[in-house]
């Protein structure tokens, strides 16, 4: 594995008055990686991920991301990452050749690119008789699937993903990974909020927020080995135990 | 500059697939310029009344032919007595009643003092006093066709001419009205809508999560619905002028300037009540209920402003549409130009740069 560091943040904070979201949190993201950012509801996580994505400035700390400060270089940071929301986040009313040009459009991907990059696209995900029919009409699976590829359509260094799997099924859920593999393995790192804990141990490292702290980093074999269980769930629950903040 | 165009077009798609969307931009101008047209109208017509002549002579006679005539009345008896007048107001299906007294045409040749009596149902009183108004106007000409022939010493005869509007058509106060109302609420609505339903979809993070600069997502939004709302406004005109025989006597690219104006001022009212809610339903009521009432209320087509309270005339000022109304009332039927409407114009632009800045603060202060 390389060991370029793509997301570096050193105490990262973020208050909303008295409510601390996010307290110093300090982590490394190296190329390539997949890496899960795990907790409970209400636990920081995406307000983490929107400091990281620019969405959100933080109250203090630093990060960089594809070596672009979070404060000063958004513009060059927003050109080197994808982004999937975590509610649904492609048009459900327009077709999905006409999402993905224009989700390719305003990214400035060239037509002839954005051309090569549809076809292909619509040739891995398998949808070549659906590319004419109205995003809203396709099942949920098959949507997430889409958002993720449109997410990675300009090929970003990083892509962040918020709970990209919210209400699919296990096998949709399982192909749902094997893109994001397939992504991992030609150089794009990703970055994933879950709360799926069988999620997590597809992830090479997790970390795991309680209270907006990061409670524990590591692979997630390490992990279940440090805590002396058999599944991430229990190492879940033996950490998020101490939580005072009810999950909302 | 390619990807504003692309923008452009995903806007189109929203607004053409969207059959509700269609409805509420073309359907209603269409059925606001019918509605207030033909079917809210001030002008009466076909009034019943009844007369009781106790004169019964030439001049009474002459008098009641011309009543007939004219459209406004229907007389549906003419030999009431005093007491039976007072039972058919009673049963309400006549609005007036004129009484010709004995000895009517003599006092008139001879005395130069002939009493004619109008009995009007003020239980409405505008309509009394527009039914007073019409029969009174109609025994006046009658006079002053007699004193052509017989010059009365010492007569003050009033020549009244209704300058800009002759026939005295409600149309001509309602079109403007319309167009105000149309395109305040239409834009309103159209544009809070829009930004909203990207906010409740999530397709707004990833927008703001792009390169994309998002001053441009607002703009592009603007472009369609400035757009179909000036095509709004020409289906509007066209509708009035062929139908309803509405005139424009001014310039009409002035008419479209200050309409453009409207137009963006209340696209930026939308954009602060988007920046203000996140789900669509909130921002439909804030525009329709936040809107309607005081366009309606404020603008003057409904309610002459100079009856209302001070505070609620003050208050009046700071209702685009009020402004606009009376632009677009100079440049249809007075036919001036910018000259003279100047100051409402300069007001309108003022409205919109004040809002454009506000809600583009509020805009930024939600990215951060």
């Amino acid at each position: 594995m390389e060991t370029d560091i793509v997301i570096k943040t050193e105490k990262l904070t973020k208050r909303f008055g008295d409510f601390i979201a996010t307290n110093q949190i300090t982590f490394d993201v190296q190329a390539g990686e997949i890496f899960g950012f795990l907790g409970a509801n209400g636990a920081g996580k995406t307000t983490a991920m929107k400091m990281l994505c620019g969405l959100s400035t933080p109250t203090s700390g630093n990060a960089t991301i594809a070596g672009f400060d979070i404060y000063r270089e958004t513009e060059q940071i927003k050109k080197n990452i994808g982004y999937m929301s975590q509610k649904f986040s492609l048009y459900e009313d327009l077709t999905v050749l006409e999402n993905i040009n224009f989700f390719g459009g305003i990214y400035g991907l060239s037509k002839k690119r954005l051309s090569e990059k549809s076809e292909s696209l619509i040739e891995t995900l398998n949808m070549k008789e659906l590319r004419k029919k109205l995003v809203g009409s396709l099942p949920l699976g098959w949507k997430q699937k889409l958002a993720f590829s449109v997410s990675i359509l300009h090929e970003p260094k990083i892509v962040f993903l918020d709970e990209p799997t919210g209400g699919v099924d296990p096998v949709t859920r399982r192909q749902f990974w094997d893109l994001l593999y397939a992504a991992a393995d030609r150089g794009i790192t990703i970055f994933v909020t879950t709360h799926y804990m069988d999620e997590a141990e597809y992830c090479n490292r997790i970390t795991m927020m309680v209270d907006g702290e990061i409670k524990a980093l590591d692979t997630p074999k390490k992990l279940m080995q440090q805590y002396s269980s058999d599944s991430m769930d229990e190492v879940f629950y033996e950490l998020a135990r101490g939580a005072k903040r009810k999950a909302d | 500059m390619n990807q504003f165009l692309l923008f452009v077009r995903k806007e189109f798609y929203h607004v053409f697939r969207d059959p509700k969307t269609l409805l509420l931009l073309f359907g209603m101008p269409i059925a606001q310029i019918i509605l207030f047209g033909f079917a809210l109208t001030n002008e009466i017509k076909n009034s019943t009344i009844v007369i009781a002549d106790y004169a019964n002579d030439i001049a009474s006679h002459q008098i009641i032919e011309k009543l007939a005539a004219s459209n406004n009345f229907e007389i549906q008896n003419q030999n009431l007595s005093h007491v039976e007048i007072e039972g058919a107001f009673k049963k309400g299906d006549i609005k007036l009643a004129i009484v010709f007294p004995a000895n009517f045409n003599n006092d008139l040749l001879h005395t130069n003092n002939a009493q004619v009596q109008i009995i009007a149902d003020a239980s409405d009183p505008n309509t009394a006093n527009t039914l007073t108004n019409y029969a009174s106007t109609i025994i006046k000409d009658y006079q002053r066709e007699l004193t052509g022939n017989i010059m009365a010493p010492l007569q003050i005869n009033t020549n009244v001419r209704m300058i800009y509007n002759p026939e005295l058509k409600g149309v001509f106060n309602f079109v403007p009205g319309v167009m105000a109302l149309v395109l305040l609420l239409v834009c309103v609505l159209m544009t809070s809508v829009s930004i909203v339903r990207e906010k409740e979809s999530g397709t707004m993070e990833v927008l703001l999560v792009s390169p994309f600069n998002p001053i441009l997502v607002i703009i592009s939004k603007a472009v369609p619905y400035f757009f179909l709302s000036i095509i709004n406004l020409t289906v509007i005109l066209v509708l009035s002028t062929t139908l309803m025989g509405m005139p424009i006597n001014g310039s009409i690219g002035l008419l479209y300037f200050e309409s453009s104006l409207l137009i963006l001022c209340a696209l930026s009212l939308g954009l602060l009540i988007s920046n203000s809610t996140d789900s669509q339903q909130a921002a439909m009521l804030i525009s329709l209920m936040g809107m309607l009432l005081p366009v309606m209320m404020f603008t003057g087509f409904m309610f002459p402003l100079e009856n209302m309270p001070t505070g609620l005339q003050l208050f009046a000022n700071i209702v685009p549409s009020k402004w606009y109304y009376i632009a677009v009332k100079s440049i249809m039927i007075k036919g001036l130009g910018l000259s003279e409407i100047w100051r409402e114009t300069l007001i309108l632009a003022g409205m919109t740069a004040v809002l454009l800045t506000i809600s583009n603060r509020k805009f930024k202060i939600r990215l951060s």
